[in-house]
């Protein structure tokens, strides 16, 4: 990443300067070249590291801010607007579900400011809970948005995103995916654009929506529509690949890649936005070929609509609904629809191979191992939430019931209490960030109707599952700049819960200790469980531990946490391995030594 | 971007190298250099990666494409022309994107044994790693390397260098001039390291001249006679106080406790003999009984 800075800071220097750029780092570089002033985000995979680079830009071009959730993110880049600037907020897909509610009053209102919303899809759900496809709440929004296909393409159609929200005075989706987000390519950059503040527009009627204003908005929207369908048909956005008539590819965003692997010499009709069509140039390419294909990830966004325009149209019967895209996929869907014969099997190296299994796992250290140790010693009814931490639903800690989306846990808990669960304690488990992004309304919904649960918030001080960024109550800002850090202890009492304990993630016996005494009291209790994350902000080392061979008596006690570093040795016990330290990953959280039944766990002992 | 009307066939033309090995092994970083590298030589590169989830111990894999003209940024299956491996089972797992008459595989024999191949608590349980060895495999690919660069980096210094080592192996599959790479990994490793860095190169590409294929790593299997034993509880009830210990860390969760609150095995089945309850049991009232079959010859 240091090496990414420097190139950053040359590429601020030199105006015309080409290199690799990964596609976040170009959609951040679009940001700053569109001359935007304020940007907000919530972490989320596969968009985090779009925020981490824009801050890298001086503070004077550009105010980058960690925002609470995608709502918040989403409201600060529209204030940013309203006060006449341009602004972007960026988030991954499920963050548009959180953003939705204020994206579908402000498509009424439109912009004063170019406001530019980017939202990377996970197609294939490399690191999400599902794999919804935004582009559908654009057509929702009735707004555009734009599918760029690499790196490139990327920054160029942030730039010329802010030009079409600001002429058509409406907000504007960018559509990343994974492998966008993800791949690297080479990119020409330009310089910052010099965008002048307008003024505040004092008009109650577009900015102020009550029954009155929304209904005239409203009728506003489909003119919007229509005038944008005819400026993607002008633009050279749009833009026809020719071949052969014999059929025709519709396609766009990464999938026109595959589609140019495949078919390099295929007349294509390729697309910057999925909503709104280009309708005249859809139908005049439409009727110059005998057969349309349309080529797109996820939901048939596309398809349905050409289909809508009375065009009979091919896609979702040969290129599948769900997962990622691949060439081989595209070729096969290809294949089945007669376009292009299969080819010879290719000839594979010839070994028979026992796949070994590597699932993600907690890191060695983790603190949320010891805190779901002694959750699953409870049997309780376990309401999960997102985070690195749903990995202890897996085995061996296997300690999870339920996880649904972000700040779930708590109202999932209340709802299990309200329908009378009560043969098991019921407790609900969030990290610190996912406490801040949506726990803290739920947590006040369990005390207001006096809900019997605990609440268990894993505080590692970090957002880790995205790679360590920074939140409301870690007193650091995205620029590092020192702020006031929320105390969640303060926060619990003011909301009313009365049963509040702070617990070291690292000591086993107080932790279930303190579990034990919270799920015994009645009413809505507290438990903070405290340690920093291992990885971030700071690597955490420590003298490693190692495994006294001869009283080891292979009781896999240990391998119940599931820790990286604790693997078999070569010699045998009672019929099963005995246990070795792996001393370079060790980091000495002693965790495995203190449920060690024969005390075998102990330090390295410098030689 | 420039967009014409490609007639020629893309797929043929890109060089397709992909990069694999274990989260927090540098998958990225080769990758970086590689792309860097391709650049330079004045070709149209994608290197696509998956991580997120993978940050925490999972396999990462990282696709490099370069060549005149690149389109999808992720390589077709089976049709990878190099695979790079920084651990042996993430070697094994990606082998059938190769193929077997035209490809290269180049890996590093160091395991990396994740927690999961180690859980099952059956007696003799194997562990569930890749048993293939490293010959076996070098003899069935087209042109195949294996080396143990962890030991090799050691050796130098810095078990760091172990990927620079397999990038020197790599630089002699890949027709690129030597004075480019070692200025491409000068410019991507941190400068204190740039000297064994610039060994570990030299070193990988000296070592592929003989290509001595190190000597497959042994785990020793449990002793014929001791896998025919079976275990059997045995609870005193008189002696249980009911605490429920060996209920809660049974890792089987075989064990329940009954309306009298004593412990009781509720699914033997399952029970794997691993002694943990007895071992726990403040009241000594669980004792693991092992019995040995006779009618086996060992």
């Amino acid at each position: 990443m240091k090496h990414d800075k420097a190139a950053l800071k040359k590429a601020a220097d030199d105006s015309n300067l080409i290199r690799p750029l990964m596609g976040n780092e170009a959609l951040a570089r679009g940001i700053w070249e569109a001359g935007v002033k304020v940007a907000s985000a919530y972490p989320g995979t596969p968009s985090t590291e779009i925020l981490e680079n824009l801050a890298r830009y001086p503070i004077e071009d550009i105010e980058a801010q960690w925002a609470t959730n995608e709502k918040v993110a989403f409201d600060v880049a529209a204030g940013a607007s309203f006060a006449g600037v341009r602004a972007a907020c960026v988030m991954k897909h499920v963050g548009l579900n959180v953003a939705a509610d204020a994206l579908m009053s402000q498509t009424y209102i439109g912009v004063n400011g170019g406001l530019v919303l980017i939202v990377c899809d996970d197609p294939g759900i490399h690191s999400s809970q599902n794999e919804q496809d935004s582009r559908l709440y654009a057509k929702l929004a009735q707004i555009p948005v734009l599918e760029p296909v690499d790196a490139q393409e990327a920054l160029e159609f942030v730039r010329i995103a802010f030009d079409i929200s600001e002429e058509f005075d409406t907000p504007v989706i960018v559509r990343s995916t994974t492998r966008l987000s993800h791949t690297r390519s080479v990119v020409k950059m330009s310089d910052r654009l010099d965008v002048a503040t307008r003024p505040f527009i004092e008009d109650p009627s577009k900015n102020v929506m009550i029954p009155l204003h929304a209904r005239q908005r409203h009728l506003m929207l489909f003119e919007r529509e229509k005038k944008l369908s005819a400026y993607f048909d002008s633009s050279p956005l749009t833009r026809i690949d020719e071949g052969s008539s014999e059929y025709g590819i519709i396609s766009q965003s990464v999938a026109y890649s595959y589609v140019k692997e495949i078919l390099p010499a295929a007349k294509v009709l390729k697309l910057a936005a999925a909503h709104p069509l280009p309708t005249k140039t859809i139908k005049a390419f439409c009727a110059s070929v005998d057969r349309v294909f349309v080529v797109e990830e996820l939901e048939p966004v596309v398809e349905d609509a050409v289909r809508g325009m009375n065009i009979k149209v091919e896609g979702k019967q040969w290129f599948p609904q769900t997962g990622e895209f691949s060439p081989e996929i595209v070729r096969r869907g290809f294949e089945e629809a007669g376009i292009l014969e299969p080819l010879p099997a290719d000839e594979k190296v010839d070994v028979e191979i026992v796949p070994t299994g590597r699932p993600p796992v907690l890191c060695s250290g983790c603190p949320h191992t010891s805190t779901y140790m002694a959750v699953r010693g409870l049997e309780a009814r376990v309401a999960g939430d997102i985070g690195c931490y749903t990995l202890a639903a897996v085995k061996p800690l296997q300690a999870i019931d339920t996880c649904v989306s972000m700040g779930s846990s708590i109202a999932n808990a209340v709802g299990m209490a309200k329908a009378g669960l009560n043969e098991k304690p019921i407790i609900a488990t969030l990290g610190d960030s996912t406490f801040l992004h949506s726990g803290i309304p739920p947590l006040i919904d369990a005390v207001y109707n006096n809900a019997n649960i605990t609440v268990i918030i894993l505080d590692n001080h970090i957002t880790a599952m995205t790679g360590g960024q920074d939140h409301a109550a870690t007193g650091v800002t995205l620029r590092g700049i020192a702020t006031h850090q929320i105390d969640f202890e303060e926060m619990c009492r003011a909301i009313g819960v009365k049963w509040i304990k702070k617990v070291d993630s690292y000591d086993v016996g107080a932790m279930f200790r303190t579990f034990r005494e919270a799920t015994e009291y009645k009413g809505v209790s507290v438990v903070i469980s405290d340690r920093p994350c291992v990885l971030d902000p700071l690597k955490i080392r420590g003298p490693a531990l190692q495994v006294d061979a001869a009283s080891c008596i292979a009781c896999q006690s240990c391998m119940n946490l599931g820790c990286p570093s604790l693997i078999w040795s070569d010699e045998w016990y009672d019929g099963h391995h005995k246990i070795t330290i792996d001393e370079p990953t060790c980091i000495g959280c002693t965790l495995c030594a203190q449920v060690c039944p024969s005390d075998c766990i102990r330090p390295v002992i410098a030689q | 971007m420039n967009v014409e009307n490609g007639k020629k066939d893309a797929a043929a033309s890109a060089t397709n190298v992909l990069i694999v090995g274990v989260g927090g092994q540098g998958v990225i970083m080769v990758s970086k250099v590689l792309a860097l590298l391709c650049q330079k030589q004045g070709y149209q590169v994608k290197q696509s990666e998956v991580h997120g989830m993978a940050k925490r111990g999972g396999s990462v894999f990282s696709h490099v494409r370069f060549g005149p003209q690149v389109w999808s940024p992720t390589i077709p299956q089976g049709k990878a022309d190099i695979l790079l491996a920084l651990e042996w089972a993430e070697g094994m797992r990606w082998i059938e994107h190769l193929n077997a008459k035209t490809s290269s595989f180049i890996a590093d024999t160091q395991q990396i044994v994740p927690p999961f191949a180690c859980l099952n608590r059956e007696r003799g349980a194997i562990m569930a790693y890749s048993r293939e060895t490293p010959d076996e495999v070098v003899s069935k690919v087209h042109r195949g390397y294996a080396l143990d660069a962890g030991t090799m980096a050691a050796e130098l210094g810095n078990v760091r260098v172990a990927n620079t080592i397999l990038l020197g192996v790599l630089s002699v599959v890949l027709d690129f001039p030597v004075e480019d790479w070692q200025d491409v990994i000068a410019q991507m490793v941190p400068p204190k390291t740039r000297e064994v860095n610039a060994k570990a190169f030299l070193l990988g590409r000296e070592w592929s001249k003989n290509a001595d294929i190190p000597a497959p790593r042994t785990r020793p299997l449990l002793p014929d006679a001791h896998k025919t034993v079976q275990s059997r509880l045995e609870i005193t009830a008189a002696w249980c106080k009911g605490c429920d210990i060996c209920v809660k860390m049974c890792p089987e969760r075989c064990l329940v406790l009954n309306t009298d609150q004593i412990a009781e095995m509720a699914q033997s089945e399952k029970c794997t003999g691993c002694r943990l309850c007895e071992w726990l049991c403040p009241d000594f009232a669980i004792k693991v009984k092992t019995e040995k079959q006779t009618s086996v010859t060992a």
